[in-house]
């Protein structure tokens, strides 16, 4: 399709155009650009498509970035590495728990620092809880977006309960600040386990509901079965991660794969889809969500005594060197590069948001389907903009 | 009678149907937030007008009268203002021929169903009035879909009535209210009721089929530009016209006014309302369609739908 010259991209189609009075000869066949978002309800947050239309079939799609950018990477040179571990919980927002796992993970890597048994536990508790919160709140906003209002209600109940918890655990609800570099902060309070286990079993409970509302809901299977394909060969291309490229049929789950933290010692699968569709994409993260209750029962089990956090200096200024480290957050690969001068300031930091690099495929998965299937498409993807823009 | 006598009359009868209007529009505004929240395991509003906030539609109505008026600088000015009237006009022409009790009827008209189906589809015009005249993409996306659906969906909610009037012989409802004594036509057009209810929540554009809406997608679709009193009368048309759906729906298939012990009146209420929460129980619980599924429902499967139940019907009475 040829570019829009600047001059015709104003909409030909409107009454003052008509009141003017057309001349029949210059009439013609144009497509309407649309401008979906920064400011719409099915873009989840601050993203920008320029849609191009004809009628109601997407011609193109061209995602808008930047609305939300803060400048983190720049930021963190100019902090210390314990004033970066919080700050990361801003990128990407609905699961800052894992944001704070990649960074320390990656500090830790660069000091070759052990992190004792128990906080390792407890990092993977709290990290699958964040996943199965980060689920939720995607399943909720997905129903949303096809008109479904009530799930997203349930979910929010369900994600309420979990935000309960770490508010109990960190006294925050949203930007934890619980992951410290070599550990956690504080150890669990009394009775959480207990707490968290009634919390997976009143889950396992309700996911029957999303089933009834969504899962086998003929409307919901039609509005998202078929729609939004993306082949597996395309999405290894251009280095899709996470759900979105599991739904596609790529068994690539970094817990799995390329097991960090003690992923090694728990017993999961990991949930693919076959058609790469929208429907395959809600699967794959029902599935997960599922998964990660399973490893948090058998890391409630195993969980041993001991201290939450190894012997760090007050200052650290790990040694001159790089390191690049990754975990499977629940959008997708998330890495942390670090370049370290040795001093207590890194030289260079890079985040490799999963949503980016999957917001990527946005216009060859929309080019062709509905505009209705546009929220269906953005939403399936699962971005979170405080990350790509970060 | 006088002329001015006559002329008395219909004014009261006109201020009767408005105050109706108004009144069941802030009773079901706010049955709406309590069904929906009590669905979504909520309470709905609570502060205004304890217990349970029943004055809250009451706020929000001195809110929106309070409101600016805006035109949009690039509307066609003339269109932007009619259109709410427009749509406004045919939800209070077709209480004229409802029947809620056996006199109770401002006029019984020996074509009162063709009457009902005619009137109702002048709306499609305001929607479209409405998208055009706000020259906005969204509001002219959305306007296109309501075009698109509500000329599919009228065909097969005529089709469903149709049944109907064969069974009762007459086009006036009273007659059809009549013809259901011990059997409501429920029992004997199934078929018929399924797609009347179906085709009316698309006329109704309400979630499976509020494309023209369509929250998420059109932000608000074709009433994206309106505010205030204006977007008010859009409001209160789509509440006025649930009920329309639903006392006509209570007319043709659920035996109308009939009923023991009670008064008719309240028999013919009691069964309105109950659809009416069966369409909000609807809403909050489905997905939307997409416009392609919207229009191929219904010429792919609600009018052949229809149109066998037309057949069987006709069977039956040879």
């Amino acid at each position: 399709m040829a570019h829009a010259k600047p001059d015709e991209t104003i909409n030909p189609i409107g009454p003052q155009e008509h009141r003017e009075g057309p001349d029949a000869k210059e009439l013609k066949r144009r497509e309407l650009i649309v401008n979906m978002g920064p400011q719409h309800p099915s873009t989840h947050g601050v993203l920008r498509v320029i849609l191009e239309l004809e009628g109601e079939t997407v011609v193109n799609a061209t995602p808008v970035l930047g609305y939300l950018h803060r400048c983190f990477e720049k930021i963190c040179e100019s902090w210390t590495y314990v004033q970066i571990v919080p700050f990361c919980d801003r990128n990407d927002y609905v699961a800052a728990m894992l944001d704070e796992h990649a960074m320390c993970l990656a500090i830790e890597r660069l000091m070759d620092l052990e992190v004792p048994e128990r906080a390792e536990y407890i990092r993977v508790i709290v990290t699958e809880l964040n996943r199965i919160a980060s689920h939720l709140l995607w399943l909720g906003t997905f129903g949303l977006d096809l008109g479904a209002v009530t799930p997203f209600l349930y979910a929010f109940r369900d994600r309420e309960l979990i935000i309960d918890l770490f508010q109990r655990l960190t006294g925050a609800r949203l930007f934890y600040s619980y992951l410290r570099i070599g550990g956690v902060r504080n150890d669990l309070p009394d009775g959480f386990l207990k707490e968290l286990e009634d919390f997976l079993d009143y889950l396992d409970r309700v996911m029957g509901e999303y089933d009834a509302l969504l899962t086998n809901n003929p409307i919901f299977v039609a509005r998202t079965r078929g729609v939004g394909v993306l082949r597996p060969e395309d999405a290894l291309r251009s280095s899709a991660s996470g759900p979105f490229l599991r739904a596609s049929g790529v068994r690539w789950d970094l817990r799995k794969n390329r097991p960090y933290s003690i992923y090694n010692r728990f017993d999961f699968e990991v949930p693919v889809g076959t058609s790469g569709d929208c429907y395959d994409r809600y699967l794959v993260r029902l599935g997960e969500i599922r998964q990660s209750s399973r490893i948090i029962y058998q890391a409630l089990r195993d969980i041993p005594d001991g201290p939450v956090r190894a012997d760090v200096p007050k200052v650290i200024k790990p040694p001159e060197g790089r390191g690049y480290s990754r975990i499977e957050s629940p959008r997708g690969e998330l890495g942390v590069y670090l370049v370290s001068d040795g001093s207590a300031t890194p030289y260079r930091v890079y985040w490799r948001a999963p949503s980016f690099y999957n917001l990527q495929l946005l216009p060859a998965i929309s080019r062709g389907y509905r505009m209705a299937d546009m929220t269906a498409i953005i939403g399936s993807i699962d971005i979170v903009l405080g990350e790509i823009d970060r | 009678m006088t002329t001015t006598e006559l002329l008395w009359d219909a004014l009261a009868k006109v201020a009767l149907i408005l105050a109706f209007i108004s009144l069941n529009a802030l009773f079901l505004i706010w049955a709406e937030r309590k069904v929906s929240g009590f669905i979504q395991r909520r309470l709905g509003p609570v502060r205004v007008g304890r217990p349970h906030g029943f004055l809250q539609t009451i706020a929000d109505v001195i809110k929106l009268l309070s409101k600016e008026d805006v035109v949009p600088g690039p509307a066609d000015r003339l269109l932007f203002i009619l259109a709410p009237v427009v749509f406004f006009l045919p939800a209070v022409l077709v209480y004229v021929v409802v029947p809620i009790g056996p006199r109770a009827v401002i006029s019984d008209l020996n074509i009162g169903i063709l009457y009902v189906i005619a009137v109702t589809s002048v709306g499609v015009l305001s929607i479209f009035m409405a998208g055009w005249g706000s020259n906005n993409k969204w509001a002219l996306l959305g306007s296109m879909r309501a075009a698109a659906a509500l000329i599919a969906y009228e065909v097969p909610v005529v089709l469903s009535v149709i049944g109907v009037i064969m069974l009762a012989g007459s086009l006036s409802l009273q007659d059809v209210i009549r013809a259901q004594d011990g059997l409501w036509f429920i029992l004997l057009q199934p078929l018929g009721f399924m797609v009347y209810i179906i085709g009316s929540l698309a006329e109704l554009s309400r979630i499976p089929f509020d494309l023209n809406e369509a929250e998420s997608e059109l932000v608000a679709g074709f009433n994206v530009e309106y505010s205030g009193l204006r977007w008010a009368l859009f409001f209160l048309v789509e509440y006025s016209n649930i009920v329309v759906v639903s006392a006509v729906g209570t007319a043709l298939f659920l035996g109308g006014w009939r009923g023991p012990f009670l008064p008719p009146v309240v028999w013919f209420l009691l069964k309105t309302y109950l659809l009416v929460f069966v369409i909000m129980w609807i809403r909050w619980t489905l997905p939307r369609l997409r416009i392609d599924q919207l229009t191929g429902l219904a010429w792919k499967f609600l009018i052949p739908v229809a149109l066998v139940n037309i057949g069987i019907t006709g069977l039956i009475l040879l």
